[in-house]
């Protein structure tokens, strides 16, 4: 590839970039019409991309943007308004933008009518906006500069201490500070230490409370208003503690180390040297016991919180960042991946040698490679609101072509997932999304006959639960019919006409394969890729998907996916001379098998523990394994699908960290396992799928 | 599952207004003509939250409040009261009965569901 062509390429895979930006901010501000920030990016993305664009010899792109962007400017200048009419314009100028971009200059594949018409259309508003100028001649010179956004942001301390009798008025606390969460940024540390020990604990007592520091553009009566049913059953104290306009002043005085160093008395190393021998302060006060970790930490959590704030403020959108392909991480993912092995082989090694000053260097080598790890790991990790972003368009064009009318409500955009992961959930987030707008929400006729508002909801949410995500994708619109899905699996001959189900088991029946309840096919939904596909998809990556609905009311379909791809935390374990690893996010416990225990049971493979029975599968029956059983066996149970189930195994050796090794495709057919990893001393471990074993 | 809301309210039209209200927010919805009705029916019906009315023949809000709380399995559940403006010592009186919150009449619907969010989840 030529230096130019290079070139080229790279503005093309950036001006993709602007081009969702612009897509993003457009549906943005048709949300918050007055936001002047989001305006702003608007137009900058714009600029960029004629800009760039004039570089490289995209004087078709050049042409074009220029037009949009003077008709910005005048939305910038609060001249014109922004209406649904500028908004469709904007994105259909956005793809035709995109069309001269994929195209090769010189080519003349583009539609020049088409874009005439554009021009056109972006001339007429251009012309309004003229008008508007003459009818208000004094606003040309003075153009309006008062700031159309919102308020100012202030931080404050809450202490919520509810009184130990709150629950008898029926009040949850939680949910305050849930109601709190909504105003903005925000910290909350649970303080416990007023909590009795569990014999003198009267479980209907309340002796929790809370410090919450909260950056947000409400003022302090707002945060009152929270409080208003229980002000008189809990103590409040609210302070502000950082105002916006303080933090524009980022004069911060120079610490005395700088100082030093800035008149030469000593050196940076020294300095940094003293540094590290001193102890931070929480410490020298907890030592010395002047205060409790407690107090430290909610401290702590207020400083972390401002920096953050502050941080936010300085390079907002700008943060500064460095373009690298993906293969390429990929094969540090993988590199990082042999370390973390050689690093198990070496520590192992090291404690057999008794050699004091090995094991020292083992030791060093195991907390590096720990911290490449967790580096390497955040590397891949993005926020999954890329994918979030792309839905709002698709929402907005799909429901208007069905003649509905949806809103999507999009949370946790700031959650973050392996890209790997994130990358293939693009299209069963997109059919799972379609299904809804097409056959989840109703028109707004039929809305309307419910007594529904007339605008539907999708809501798309994304949070982190333990060592997984959990995304759920909720509707409000008829929900699934149980009498529909039925009638249909027995017509498709998925289950027996007699068969029991309880309406959990009828709900999971639209992911059998050769599933599909839409009477008619329409170009929206139905296009061939049923939701078994998505089921699989999600079982692919290790994760699980469910379903949930209540007629009239809405569907909810939940994704909990892992975090990450490459290593996990396992359980490893013994069976004959094999190792294997059990994920350790689904095992809940180790419980011991007697032989009388596993004769009294008479085959039945049913355990009692404590009160609850647990069904168990021998691995050495399921894996053939003819070596003699031990006399004593060990059973991991593990929570599949929220069942409960055990796994017979002979030992088990404990927590292990796997990095996960695919077994190569001439063992594809193996459904059972789904990799496996070498352990410290050479060996071959092979990991469990305990969803497919069930 | 949805969640289940007894409205205590004398006044059909209140009954309707915030039944109305809830069932179209996804609740399920028992009514009681006062106080005497609705704990006759708490019996049969399992409720997860109340909204009642101060005033009423028979048994009036505060009296029901108590004898609500005195059943084991609703001395945690929402209680919310409609008050009026001039109804403080009435208000007080109710939270010391045990009610969770209070909405001071009139209301808007969307007022009304924005009290339940703050107490019931």
């Amino acid at each position: 590839m030529s230096e130019t062509q290079n070139f080229i390429e790279i503005y093309r895979q950036e001006a993709d970039e602007l081009l969702l930006e612009i897509e993003e901010t457009v549906l943005e501000i048709e949300e918050n019409p007055g936001d002047r920030e989001i305006l702003n990016r608007l137009f900058r993305a714009v600029h960029t991309i004629k800009g760039s664009g004039a570089m490289f010899g995209f004087e078709k792109i050049v042409n074009f943007t220029h037009t949009l962007e003077t008709v910005l400017d005048r939305v910038r200048d609060g001249i014109l308004p922004v209406t649904k009419e500028l908004i469709d314009l904007i994105l259909k100028s956005k793809d035709h933008i995109k069309v001269i971009l994929d195209s090769t200059p010189g080519d003349d594949e583009i539609d020049m009518e088409y874009e005439a018409r554009l021009i056109s259309e972006l001339n007429h508003f251009l012309s309004l906006a003229e008008e508007y100028l003459n009818s208000h001649k004094d606003l040309k010179d003075g153009k309006q500069t008062q700031s159309m956004g919102s308020g100012k942001e202030t931080t404050y301390r809450i202490r919520f201490t509810p009184h130990r009798d709150i629950f008898l008025t029926g009040t949850d606390p939680a949910l305050l500070l849930e109601e709190l969460k909504e105003f903005g940024e925000h910290k909350v540390t649970s303080q416990l230490k007023k909590v009795p020990s569990l014999e003198e604990l009267n479980p209907e007592e309340c002796h929790v409370y809370w410090d919450i520091i909260l950056t947000t553009q409400k003022n302090i009566n707002n945060i009152k208003d929270v409080f208003i049913f229980v002000e008189d059953s809990c103590d409040l104290i609210i302070d502000v503690i950082e105002e916006e306009s303080d933090l524009d002043d980022e004069s911060v005085p120079k610490k005395l180390g700088e100082i030093l160093i800035e008149r030469e008395v000593i050196s940076n190393e020294e300095v940094n040297n003293a540094l590290e021998g001193q102890k931070r302060l929480g410490e020298i006060l907890v030592d010395s016991k002047k205060v409790d970790i407690e107090t430290v930490e909610t401290a702590l959590a207020e400083q972390d919180q401002l920096k953050k704030i502050r941080e936010k403020r300085r390079d907002e959108k700008s943060v500064s960042s460095l373009r690298v392909a993906a293969d390429k991480l990929d094969t540090l993912v993988d590199l990082v991946g042999e370390m973390v092995t050689v690093q198990a082989r070496l520590t192992q090694f090291s404690s057999n040698m008794d050699h004091a000053e090995l094991v020292s260097i083992a030791e060093e080598v195991e907390r590096l490679t720990t911290e490449l790890r967790d580096n390497t790991m955040s590397i891949r990790m993005m926020p999954i609101g890329t994918t979030f972003s792309k839905f709002k368009r698709l929402v907005r064009d799909l429901s208007a072509d069905l003649g509905k009318s949806i809103e999507l409500v999009t949370e946790g955009a700031e959650t973050e997932l392996d890209k790997t992961v994130i990358d293939r959930l693009d299209d069963p987030l997109i059919h799972l999304i379609r299904n809804s707008i097409d056959h989840g929400i109703e028109t707004p006729a039929i809305r309307r006959e419910k007594g529904k508002p007339d605008c539907g909801t999708i809501r798309l949410s994304a949070a982190h639960r333990g060592a997984y995500v959990v995304i759920t994708i909720e509707d409000d619109g008829a929900g699934l019919n149980l009498e529909a899905i039925r009638d249909k699996a027995v017509e498709k001959g998925i289950i027996q006409k007699d068969t029991g189900l309880s309406d959990k088991e009828i709900y999971e029946l639209i992911f059998a394969p050769g599933f599909s309840t839409a009477g008619t096919i329409t170009n929206v939904s139905g296009r061939g890729v049923g939701m078994d596909v998505v089921k699989k998809t999600i079982e692919s990556l290790r994760g699980s998907i469910e379903v949930d609905s209540a007629p009239g009311k809405g569907s909810t379909i939940t994704l909990k996916l892992p975090l990450t791809l490459a290593i996990i935390n396992g359980l490893l374990v013994t069976i004959g001379d094999v190792y294997y690893v059990l994920p350790l996010a689904s095992v809940e416990e180790c419980v011991e098998l007697t032989r009388e225990n596993a004769e009294q049971s008479h085959g039945s493979n049913i355990l009692n523990v404590r009160g609850e029975i647990v069904p168990y599968i021998r691995l050495r029956d399921h894996f053939k394994i003819v070596e003699e059983t031990p006399s004593l066996e060990h059973i991991v149970i593990a929570d599949v699908h929220e069942k409960r189930i055990g796994f017979v195994v002979d030992n088990v050796i404990g927590g292990h960290q796997t990095v996960i090794k695919s077994l190569g495709p001439a063992f594809k057919h193996m459904k059972d396992i789904s990799g496996a990893t070498i352990l410290g001393d050479g060996t071959v471990a092979l990991i469990l799928d305990v969803n497919a074993l069930m | 599952m949805s969640k289940v809301i007894m409205t205590v309210d004398d006044s059909t039209s209140v009954r309707q207004m915030v039944g109305f209200t809830l069932k179209r927010a996804g609740f399920e919805v028992v009514e009681a003509v006062d106080g005497k009705d609705a704990v006759s029916q708490l019996d049969d019906t399992a409720i997860d939250m109340m909204i009642t009315d101060l005033n009423m023949p028979n048994m009036d809000g505060i009296e029901l409040i108590k004898q609500v709380r005195g059943k084991p399995q609703y001395r945690f559940i929402p209680i919310v009261m409609l008050t009026t403006e001039s109804q403080d010592d009435k208000k007080q009186a109710g939270k010391a009965a045990g009610a969770t919150g209070w909405i001071v009449k009139p209301f808007k619907p969307d007022q009304l569901l924005a009290v339940i969010k703050k107490v019931l989840r």
